[in-house]
């Protein structure tokens, strides 16, 4: 067993950590005020080559593995969490899905464009009344001839009025089991009967874009149908494997945030004439978020060795979300602790870090909903379903050719 | 166009430096390229996209300075060298830049020479001029812009206390780089991957052709700056104008202003 990183792990993580706090840092504090996304954020992140790195480069992508995508996640949430939730929506929740389920014609018409950062993307599966009950939505996809006739309204999703793509899933077959009836499209958002918009009045991810997708009539051609038709509820389980592992690996990236905020503020702050570092209460709280840190890496970078090594990892990755998650709203509610008043006002970053740390205890399977599956794996009740196409193990040869 | 760029590994400028025994520490602090030199790796990389040139990066000093290197190659330069001997441990200004000569004599057919302001570390800025005496070519410091570069000659806006300075010399030279020449590239992902993979090679002493250079400068002792005893003081008050006030009014009472 190797612990350690690759040179080339390496190299990337200080790139985008240099990106990070030479770009973000210092105007993130602005932009979650005015609760938009900077502009320039995707296309930066485009233009460095993040929105392709671990596609492999045949299909425009950087050709680096599963690991560093959970390295520049940790990156970038120890930014800000919109970035890194540009990363699960367009690469965990799309492109790996496509990498994973889509045509050769697929990844060339859609991925391709999408890994260079030429076209954004989204996943659209969340309803009004459809959350954590997937199979209850209400969205459908007629078929008429050639083409599907799409209705319904997708919730929550990030990056719906930016991105050019959306992976949505949909009714196509109401007389089937809730589960089966389900079929997955890549819908371009330019197409006639789409309405995207911002939600706002956001808890957290306020530098984000998190808003709405209804379709109404919107054809859609059968060759941009994900899969066989009835693939869609697999298929979104499939791409929850890879979104939830970038927000596993990002809210790690919160965790050390919280915890070098901390650290810095508790050497910095003076009460009864010494640093507050020097009292026990508060290294507890240093001591918790240096074990939550270390142990949602852990769990996060097993699940990348698996996604790398080709085997499924389902229960790995809802361990290492829900844990994350769970362990980084902790240690920002903790930081804004260590900061006292300070901590209270956005002066500092940590109160952004626990109003965005939120988030990630919901979407992508709430905290709930993976302990139902870790209990589940545990008591035998649970065991995943062999796939027709399952995510690719990284080939450096094939990925880098 | 032939570039040689120079790079060096030096502390992380967070670094907490102390000084122990007599040596200078900076704890477990990470080893950087040093940051001038991203600006030099920059304006190298510039001239050669704009002259179809060619940059090798050159780094004087142990296995460590292999990432400066690497660093330098992730940005674009086409090959890397690293020029390291034991008995160059302790080499001052003056030694590196007998040995950084020879490097550029070695490389061959070397156009210009670039270099940072200065390194982070020792923060002498003597190596490119020292560079370019022992080369005999000319030494153009603290270049902020090159409005032009020919086959032969070279014009630089040199940035100067009192404003910009606009001098020409003719190649090849020896440049020095400040920071508003360019922000310096992220190093691609491409780059990276290709860094990554790369074998550096080693110049030793021999290789280059030279015997060890004798250093003019020795550090008969080095000791940490007294702590300073600081005080703060946070300023309040209802409003930025009251708040500003009384600030003003204290910077008054200080006497700083």
């Amino acid at each position: 067993m190797d612990f350690r990183l690759s040179e080339e792990h390496l190299m990337v993580q200080k790139m985008v950590r240099d990106f990070v706090q030479k770009e973000v840092k210092p105007v993130i504090q602005e932009w979650d005020r005015k609760q938009e996304m900077a502009p320039f954020i995707l296309p930066r992140m485009a233009e460095l080559g993040i929105l392709g790195i671990n596609i492999p480069v045949r299909y425009g992508g950087q050709g680096f593995d599963y690991i560093t995508l959970g390295l520049v996640c940790e990156e970038l949430e120890a930014g800000d969490s919109p970035l890194r939730v540009v990363m699960s929506v367009h690469m965990g929740l799309n492109s790996m899905a496509l990498l994973q389920w889509g045509t050769e014609e697929q990844k060339q018409k859609f991925l391709t464009p999408q890994a260079k950062g030429e076209k954004y993307a989204c996943f659209g599966l969340t309803e009004p009344g459809a959350g954590s009950d997937v199979a209850g939505m209400k969205a459908t996809a007629r078929r008429d001839g050639d083409e599907y006739v799409l209705n319904g309204e997708k919730m929550w999703i990030s990056l719906a009025s930016k991105a050019h793509h959306a992976l949505i899933v949909a009714r196509t077959n109401p007389d089937a089991e809730p589960h089966d009836g389900l079929s997955a499209f890549i819908v371009e958002l330019d197409r006639k009967g789409i309405t995207t918009g911002d939600i706002h009045g956001k808890l957290g991810m306020r530098a984000g874009s998190t808003g709405y997708i209804a379709m109404q009539d919107v054809r859609v051609p059968v060759e941009n149908r994900l899969g066989e038709e009835g693939e869609g509820f697999k298929i979104a389980m499939s791409c929850l494997d890879n979104g939830r592992y970038t927000v596993a690996a990002g809210a790690t990236g919160l965790i050390r945030a919280s915890l070098d905020a901390s650290v810095k503020y508790s050497h910095e702050r003076k009460a009864f004439n010494k640093e507050i570092g020097q009292f026990q209460l508060v290294q507890q709280k240093i001591a918790y978020m240096v074990q939550q840190y270390e142990t949602s890496r852990l769990l996060y970078l097993k699940a990348g060795w698996m996604k790398n090594q080709g085997e499924r990892n389902t229960r790995e990755t809802s361990l290492a979300k829900w844990y994350a998650t769970d362990a980084s709203f902790d240690a920002a509610s903790e930081a804004i602790q260590v900061h006292g008043a300070y901590g209270y006002s956005d002066e500092y970053d940590v109160e952004r870090y626990l109003r965005n740390s939120k988030g990630g205890v919901i979407y992508e399977g709430t905290s709930e909903i993976h302990q139902l599956m870790q209990a589940g794996y545990a008591l035998g009740y649970r065991k995943d379903a062999e796939l027709r196409c399952e995510l690719p193990a990284y080939d450096a040869e094939f990925w880098q050719s | 166009m032939k570039i040689a760029v120079f790079v060096k590994q030096v502390p992380d400028s967070a670094a907490k430096l102390s000084v122990d025994n007599g040596t200078v520490n900076w704890g477990d602090a990470p080893l950087v390229i040093n940051p001038w030199d991203e600006y030099a790796v920059e304006a190298a990389l510039q001239l050669a996209e704009k002259h179809n040139g060619e940059v090798a990066a050159i780094s004087l000093g142990d296995e460590n300075a292999k990432e400066a290197l690497k660093h330098a190659l992730a940005m674009g330069a086409a090959s890397a060298t690293l020029v390291s001997d034991p008995a160059l441990a302790k080499a001052d200004a003056a030694a590196a830049a007998r040995v950084f000569a020879a490097a550029v004599q070695k490389l061959g057919g070397v156009d210009l020479a670039i270099f940072g302001k200065q390194a982070i570390d020792s923060d002498t800025g003597l190596a490119p001029a020292m560079t370019a005496r022992v080369l005999g070519w000319p030494a153009l410091s603290m270049v902020a812009a090159i409005p032009s570069l020919d086959a032969g000659s070279i014009k630089v806006e040199r940035a100067i206390e009192e404003g910009r300075q606009i001098v020409e010399g003719k190649l090849p030279a020896v440049l020095s780089i400040v920071k508003d020449f360019a922000e310096p590239r992220y190093p691609s992902f491409m780059g990276i991957r290709k860094a990554s993979k790369a074998e550096i090679p080693v110049w030793s002493l021999g290789d280059l052709g030279i015997s060890a250079p004798d250093s003019k400068v020795s550090w008969a002792e080095i000791s940490a700056p007294p702590a300073r005893d600081v005080t703060s003081e946070m300023v309040t008050g209802a409003n930025a104008d009251e708040i500003a006030a009384k600030l003003a009014d204290l910077i008054i009472a200080e006497g700083v202003l």
